[in-house]
């Protein structure tokens, strides 16, 4: 069945006096163009979780709804991602100044900083001290952190929360390394 | 004509709402003796009547099924606020079905006050499913749980709750011991667990329990322990550190547990801890690993839903194993990356097709389809009654010879003959149609995105496919002349959705004027659509 015979038997329920003139007139752009509301979220989002970087089809544009997976599944997917990246528990390295190799925790398994440098004090035998807001560490040594920028940081400046989401790997110096610098 | 009683009696053995509606359609006596004696009601489209007219027209409903928005609403299509209030039914039913036991809602928006009203008016209540819907929180829950004294099933299928406390499960009271089916598996945050423990192990006849991803791997065998009549459990989160006693008290759980068919959960899979599973695979009807990423199911069941990982090795696998194998649902890993790490391909489902013959029903995501495929698929599968095909990528043709889908999908429709739902994707063009609207005489529900190149398309679909009731349309190039062509076909459907398609406002107007059975209704999120030109578009 072609258009002309279409147009010959049809039975319309048209406008009166209207013709095809609107169809000449509207925009016939393929439908795929059409994207008003598409976004390219993806892009960002995505390479902060990794830290790495991805191919570049990832920073295309983004069809409203489309594939049609539903939103707690894709969250799910996502949400995923985050944790397998850090394993099951989030586990960083621990260097210590003269070991010769380094050990792991699991910085999950910690509520705060105290319970923090109690277990490292244990694992490595040294004695950190307390923490103060003034003068950081009264000991030998002075527990830091590489954060999500590469900086080294005095563990404990931050809030508890915060410094999970942003340390990256630990490491104990000696306190007159840390003075130096 | 028998009497009344006998009448009634063969009635009674009508469970289907089809036969029910035909057989109130055959005379006034029918009529009459039908309504007093449906005792449940389904309505499709929340919008198509009113309450009050369900409840002057079946005076006896024990059960109430609704749904609301259209399915489009899963994909963020449909603006917030649109509608699908359960509220003006829930206060109906209040006055007018004071013995209501059931309830049953789909994509509907649930006010805590309208769980508060159902907890508080029916003193037989006994079910409640909610599913994808949303508007509650955990205090309405909490209602229900006070409340019900004999609720048998609270269901929250994929429903967004907002989550306030964990304790609205300490609100049964420990005389509370009928429940049957527990799913709140969409809940994001914990709940009390020595509330669930308490719950499950004064429930004796529970059925179906289905977790959430915050109770841990640890616990589960606890929750087990208790409940070894289990048909259907969903796993919390199955990630652990390695443990031989968590292990072996896990495997002994699973192992009591003689009756159980369908597993689900499995969130954050620790792989290791997959073979606890082994004991109860040969019973299992329905496994559900679609939120592991795990490869190798070697597990025997009838429906089986995963996520691409699977890859087409796992699935070659599954064709040689799973031999009564029905449902196959393979979702995508990563639905938004252009080039997937994934190995699967429509390779894995044409394997499938190939060894499972009972296959009937199909959701596969992928990234490659070829008319060849689908139409040995076809060839191996004619039982087929449901297939959904999502190709990741928009408008893709076919990857072997650059041609249009059309082929590969009318094979699909010619030869399965019994399809009754259909979703296609890649590159067709109004020939796809023109099979379809030829073939797909059984045709319920279609589904169309980004396809077809004229208003023919939509006249082949519209004209041709006698038992279509269900239409979703997105962003094809089809407008006015097809649908008011065919106007009086959609009158027999329950739902058509179009949206950035070319439809006119002035066309949905006339339609409307035209057609005053039908409800035409305009989403579009522009301020002055009235000052448009009759001929613009509309969302």
């Amino acid at each position: 069945m072609d258009l002309i015979n279409f147009e010959a038997t049809e039975l319309r329920l048209g406008l009166p006096g209207s013709t095809d003139e609107w169809d000449k007139k509207s925009t016939a752009s393929p439908v795929n163009t059409n994207n008003k509301r598409s976004s390219s979220e993806m892009g960002s989002s995505v390479s902060d979780e990794t830290g790495s970087s991805r191919s570049p089809s990832l920073a295309k544009a983004q069809v409203v709804g489309w594939p049609p997976v539903r939103s707690y599944r894709k969250n799910i997917i996502q949400g995923k991602k985050s944790e397998s990246e850090s394993g099951s528990g989030m586990y960083v390295k621990v260097s210590m100044v003269g070991a010769p190799y380094l050990r792991k925790v699991d910085l999950k398994v910690y509520k705060s900083y105290d319970e923090l440098l109690k277990g490292l004090q244990d694992m490595f035998k040294c004695n950190i001290g307390l923490y103060s807001e003034k003068e950081g560490y009264k000991s030998e040594f002075a527990p830091t952190y590489e954060d999500k920028d590469g900086d080294w940081m005095l563990l404990g400046d931050v809030p508890w929360d915060m410094f999970l989401t942003s340390c990256r790997r630990l490491r104990i110096m000696k306190s007159c390394e840390v003075i130096e610098s | 004509m028998f009497p009344e009683e006998v009448l009634e009696h063969v009635f009674s053995f009508l469970t289907s709402h089809t036969d029910r509606n035909s057989v109130s359609l055959v005379c006034k006596t029918w009529y009459e003796m039908e309504r007093w004696c449906r005792k449940r009601v389904f309505i499709g489209n929340c919008y198509a009547v009113n309450p009050k007219v369900i409840i002057k027209r079946f005076p006896e409903v024990k059960g109430v099924e609704l749904k609301g928005k259209p399915h489009f609403a899963d994909f963020n299509l449909v603006p917030e606020g649109w509608g699908g209030f359960v509220w003006p039914w829930v206060v109906e039913f209040a006055k007018g079905y004071p013995w209501l036991e059931e309830i049953r809602l789909k994509r509907m928006v649930v006010s805590d006050e309208c769980l508060e009203i159902v907890a508080k008016s029916f003193s037989k209540f006994r079910v409640l499913v909610l599913e994808s819907c949303d508007g509650f929180s955990t205090d309405g829950l909490a209602s229900i749980a006070s409340h019900c004294r004999n609720l048998r099933v609270l269901d929250l299928r994929e429903c967004e709750v907002e989550e306030l406390s964990g304790h609205w499960l300490s609100h049964f009271p420990d005389s509370f011991t009928s429940l049957e089916v527990l799913n709140i598996a969409c809940l994001g945050s914990e709940v009390s667990f020595s509330a669930l423990e308490r719950l499950v192990a004064r429930s004796p006849k529970l059925k179906t329990l289905r977790l959430n991803r915050t109770v841990p791997l640890e616990k589960l065998s606890t929750l087990l322990q208790r409940a070894p009549q289990l048909i259907d459990f969903g796993t919390g989160s199955y990630s652990a550190e390695i443990r031989s006693d968590v292990y072996s008290s896990l495997k002994d759980a699973f192992s009591s547990c003689k009756n159980l068919k369908s597993l689900s959960g499995f969130w954050d899979v620790t792989p290791a801890y997959l073979p606890v599973v082994h004991s109860v695979c040969s019973q299992l009807t329905s496994l559900n690993l679609s939120y592991a990423s795990t490869q190798s199911p070697e597990l025997t069941k009838i429906r089986l839903v995963v996520l691409d990982c699977i890859e087409d090795t796992g699935l070659n696998t599954v064709s040689m194993t799973c031999k009564d194998l029905r449902e196959l649902v393979v979702f995508p890993s990563e639905p938004f990356v252009g080039d997937a790490e994934v190995q699967l391909t429509e390779q894995g489902l044409v394997s499938v097709s190939q060894g499972c013959s009972k296959l009937q029903s199909v959701l596969y995501f992928c990234r490659q389809m070829s008319n060849s495929a689908l139409i040995s698929i076809s060839k191996n599968r004619p039982n087929l009654t449901c297939f959904r095909l999502c190709i990741i990528e928009p408008t893709v043709p076919d990857y072997l010879t650059l041609e249009p889908l059309d082929v590969g999908f009318g094979s699909i429709v010619e030869n399965c003959k019994q399809l009754t739902r259909l979703s296609m994707s890649g590159l067709l063009t109004d020939r796809v149609f023109e099979y379809i609207g030829t073939h797909a005489k059984n045709l319920d529900m279609l589904s169309i995105a980004f396809a077809g190149d004229s208003d023919l398309g939509l006249h082949h679909v519209l004209s041709g496919c006698d038992s279509l009731r269900k239409l979703e349309i997105r962003d094809c190039p089809f407008g006015d002349k097809a649908l008011l062509a065919n106007a009086s076909k959609l009158e027999k459907m329950r739902s058509l959705w179009m949206s950035s398609c070319l439809v006119s406002f002035g066309a949905c107007k006339l339609l409307g004027q035209k057609m005053p059975g039908l409800n035409v209704e305009v989403i579009d999120e522009r301020e002055n659509l009235n000052s448009l030109p009759e001929y613009a578009p509309v969302e």
